[in-house]
């Protein structure tokens, strides 16, 4: 006993207090890829080296379309490794979390030389993918504080890697239960499925069941590239793809896994939305890019 | 492995023919029919272990499938790797599960994915397809990666039926009530006694050997990442090392140094979460909060150093894809130092309580003798007195410039499977900082190679669970044509199996956990 109080006065309070003050991240952390539109030059390199073809390059003529999914994205740093004139760099954002499929799609335009480069940018979307969220969250937090929230984690083929990130979120520095939020052992006590994937086609029914079995109202949030996209496994004859070609999905959370700070704001943006009626997600249609 | 290959070949004259080699792993034709006089010659004359066992589809240049054992024998670095012709119009071969129960789920695994039959197996059911599938071959190279298949119908799996009075049957999973893989588990228990348990696995399939086929190597390595998300870096290397050795391509030393350091901390810091979780599953939470503390301070310093906290996106062929600065090993070595005290303080704590040893000790016990007929590795077997080590027995990367203890117990129980990970936690972080102080300078990475098409080569990293295989045939165009994998967990299933007889279904979570197997890694 002696030895337990000792330990635990010598540890101290170890808790982060995240999302509350900036996420602790070290140095050499690689977050979401940034790219900068305007001054990217030549796009192939970068598409071509991505392992989970989240970046796609698309010429007609003398155009070019690129389409960044961060769906997709591994995280791997590969884009700005193969594009040297510095337009595409290694982030450190995380906090990416979307409660729509295509708010994670962000894409440009170009007209073309002979060679192939990107001469003029004709057309971008928004490059900011998180900041914008992350102020809206912000505002919520105090409301859900008092709250409680169940969450069931289904494993839905993953490689186990996200399952890690999640079981620390129970450990002292992340502890999720200081929101008032806990994971359960039963899909019949939780509010919220917490699925990673990709959904193999031995466990698709299993997680129909798993929804089936949750009652409403529930909330479905899909983690990690896998969870959303498929990722590096994509679509083939053993996999679904993402947990919404099966389910319903609120929240998506990208990373690859997302470290669980990710995973805390993607949680806290899903309570959020607790209440609402006019759920953006089950929009497959969103995918089909 | 030479001397024997020679005896062999004496034994079966005319039918064993050398083929191209390494100097550490030995390459011979067999006839399929001799397989089980020869699988026996090793076995019993030479103590040759059986380390997988797989098949590769040639159907398209030489009309036949082919069948690959894996041999290799304590204190011979060298494997030895005997290939079988199968001929394409009559796909079928002697099965070795009646006498050698390591390979049952690898015989079958060739049997469902390539259609090539195990004759004489004992229960030839279907393992890594369910049986709700339909009749197809997903690694033949006629069958297209993209194949949609119909929606599931036809017999579900039929488990060992639970009969007698008071004799109950208990479902669990594929969802399960912690945060874990998906599998599910059918125990027969009378009362609290478990009476059996049957498995089946391979939920979590995801068409992923399959998958490698389709990439450039280079993607290769990220996929492999993805085989088992706790082991990505031993897994990844472990490919890397294949392709390494079949391209003829060099590993800079300071990247070796490199490898093994990452290779030991992953190691140090899924220890670490399992001897929490151990103690968690017997009550003893504080010990598990303590342990989740140092694993983050793991996690930060495995960030540090790589950009991710699991070791991701460092691996690479031909070395490692960043290096690393003074001021980043400086921050190694003082992590490691305090991990390593504070590590000590969290053993002291566990061996302060008496409830706790009484919870593991002699709980999930597994036999030495029914280790070795299973073939089990890594951290299980070595808790059950098979004395093995990839990193010893057959060196890669820096470690035949280092020394250590390999931490073997014959008493089989979970305290034992706790132990083994507590001693090697402290082996690690010395061995961390050896290879720190022997890593020389020099380049990281070795400059990008084209890959020679047609070459074959295995790669053995002893990771955390146990030893990974990776076995390579290399593809025109920067490709691989076939990549075979072997995860720890597939051989060590089955020990979970009969570690938990006649234990009370109350302790199987922590009898579970004291294995911590994986199911992706199994099931890819």
């Amino acid at each position: 006993m002696f030895k337990i109080l000792q330990n635990t006065l010598r540890a101290g309070i170890v808790t982060q207090p995240y999302p509350e003050t900036a996420a602790r991240l070290a140095l050499g952390f690689r977050g979401l890829p940034e790219f900068d539109f305007a001054n990217w030059r030549d796009a192939r390199p970068a598409a071509e080296v991505c392992p989970s073809g989240a970046i796609a390059v698309t010429d007609t003529g003398w155009s070019r379309s690129v389409i960044v999914d961060y769906g997709r994205c591994i995280l791997c740093g590969e884009c700005a490794a193969a594009t040297p004139e510095g337009a595409v760099r290694i982030g450190r954002n995380f906090e990416a979390a979307a409660t729509r499929r295509k708010a994670l799609v962000i894409s440009a335009e170009y007209t073309l030389d002979a060679e192939g480069r990107q001469t003029r940018l004709v057309r971008a979307s928004s490059q900011e993918i998180g900041p914008e969220i992350g102020r809206q969250l912000s505002r919520k937090i105090h409301r859900i504080l008092g709250r409680s929230l169940a969450i069931r984690e289904v494993d839905a083929g993953s490689c186990n890697g996200c399952e890690l990130e999640i079981v620390a979120l129970n450990n002292p520095v992340h502890d999720i239960e200081r929101f008032g939020i806990h994971f359960v052992a039963s899909p019949r006590h939780a509010d919220m499925l917490l699925v990673t994937g990709p959904v193999t086609r031995n466990m698709e029914l299993a997680l129909r069941k798993t929804y089936d079995a949750t009652p409403d109202p529930k909330l479905v949030v899909a983690v990690g590239a896998c969870g959303i996209s498929g990722g590096i496994f994509g679509t083939n004859y053993a996999t679904r793809g993402g947990v919404d070609q099966v389910i319903p999905v609120d929240v998506y959370i990208p990373g690859c896994p997302p470290r669980p700070e990710a995973l805390l704001f993607g949680i806290l943006m899903a309570v959020g939305r607790l209440g609402h009626q006019d759920s953006p997600g089950a929009a497959p249609s969103a995918l089909d890019l | 492995m030479r001397e024997v290959l020679e005896q062999l070949t004496q034994e079966f004259a005319g039918r064993i023919a050398a083929a191209p080699s390494y100097p550490d792993q030995l390459y011979a034709g067999i006839a399929i029919a001799d397989i089980p006089a020869i699988a026996a010659a090793l076995r019993s004359s030479h103590s040759a272990r059986l380390a997988a066992v797989f098949a590769e589809d040639r159907v398209q240049p030489e009309a036949a499938f082919y069948n690959y054992y894996v041999f290799e024998r304590r204190g011979d670095p060298c494997y030895l790797i005997l290939r079988a012709r199968i001929p394409a119009e009559d796909p079928r071969f002697p099965s070795l599960a009646p006498d050698l129960p390591a390979v049952n789920w690898q015989e079958r695994e060739i049997q469902d994915w390539f259609g090539i039959l195990a004759e004489g197996h004992p229960n030839p059911r279907r393992v890594a397809l369910h049986d709700n599938w339909p009749d197809v071959h997903p690694l033949r190279k006629d069958f297209p990666l993209d194949t949609v298949l119909a929606a599931f119908e036809g017999d579900q799996h039929v488990y060992r039926p639970t009969l007698g009075e008071g004799v109950f049957q208990i479902p669990v999973g594929p969802v399960h009530a912690g945060i874990i893989e998906p599998g599910h588990f059918n125990f027969a228990v009378a009362g609290e006694p478990i009476l059996y348990l049957q498995l089946r696995m391979f939920y979590t399939h995801k068409g992923t050997e399959k998958l490698f086929e389709q990439l450039p190597a280079p993607k290769g390595v990220y996929l492999a990442e993805s085989v088992s998300g706790d082991s990505a870096f031993s897994h990844a290397t472990a490919f890397c090392q294949a392709v390494e050795k079949a391209s003829g391509m060099e590993v800079p030393s300071r990247a070796e140094f490199m490898r093994t350091v990452l290779l030991e901390l992953e190691r140090i810091d899924n220890h670490i979460a399992d001897v929490g979780a151990i103690a968690m599953d017997v009550g003893f939470v504080i010990a598990n909060a303590h342990a989740g503390r140092l694993r983050e301070m793991a996690l930060a310093i495995n960030e540090e150093l790589t950009g991710s906290r699991l070791l991701r996106g460092m691996a690479c062929l031909g070395g490692v894809r960043r290096d690393w600065s003074a001021e980043q090993i400086a921050a190694l070595r003082d992590a490691i130092a305090t991990l390593e005290r504070e590590f000590r303080n969290l053993v002291a704590l566990l061996k302060s309580s008496d409830s706790t040893r009484d919870r593991l000790e002699r709980t999930g016990f597994l036999h030495p003798e029914k280790a070795a007929a299973l073939g089990i590795v890594g951290v299980g077997g070595r808790a059950s007195g098979i004395d093995l080590d990839v990193r010893r027995d057959h060196p890669y990367a820096a470690y035949r410039h280092l020394s250590w203890r390999v931490p073997v117990y014959r008493e089989g129980d979970v305290l034992r499977r706790m132990q083994v990970r507590i001693d090697e936690v402290f082996e690690s972080v010395a061995m961390v900082r050896a290879a720190l102080d022997g890593m020389p300078g020099g380049p990281h990475r070795a400059p990008d190679l084209a890959i020679e098409p047609g070459r074959c080569a295995l790669s053995g990293v002893e990771g955390w669970r146990g030893e990974i295989l990776y076995w390579v045939r290399t593809g025109p165009g920067n490709r691989i044509e076939r990549c075979k994998i072997k995860d720890p967990s597939m051989n060590n299933w089955p020990a979970l199996v009969e570690a938990v007889q006649s234990n009370i279904i109350a302790d199987f979570p922590v009898i579970n956990k004291s294995f911590n197997l994986s199911y992706s890694g199994t099931d890819r």
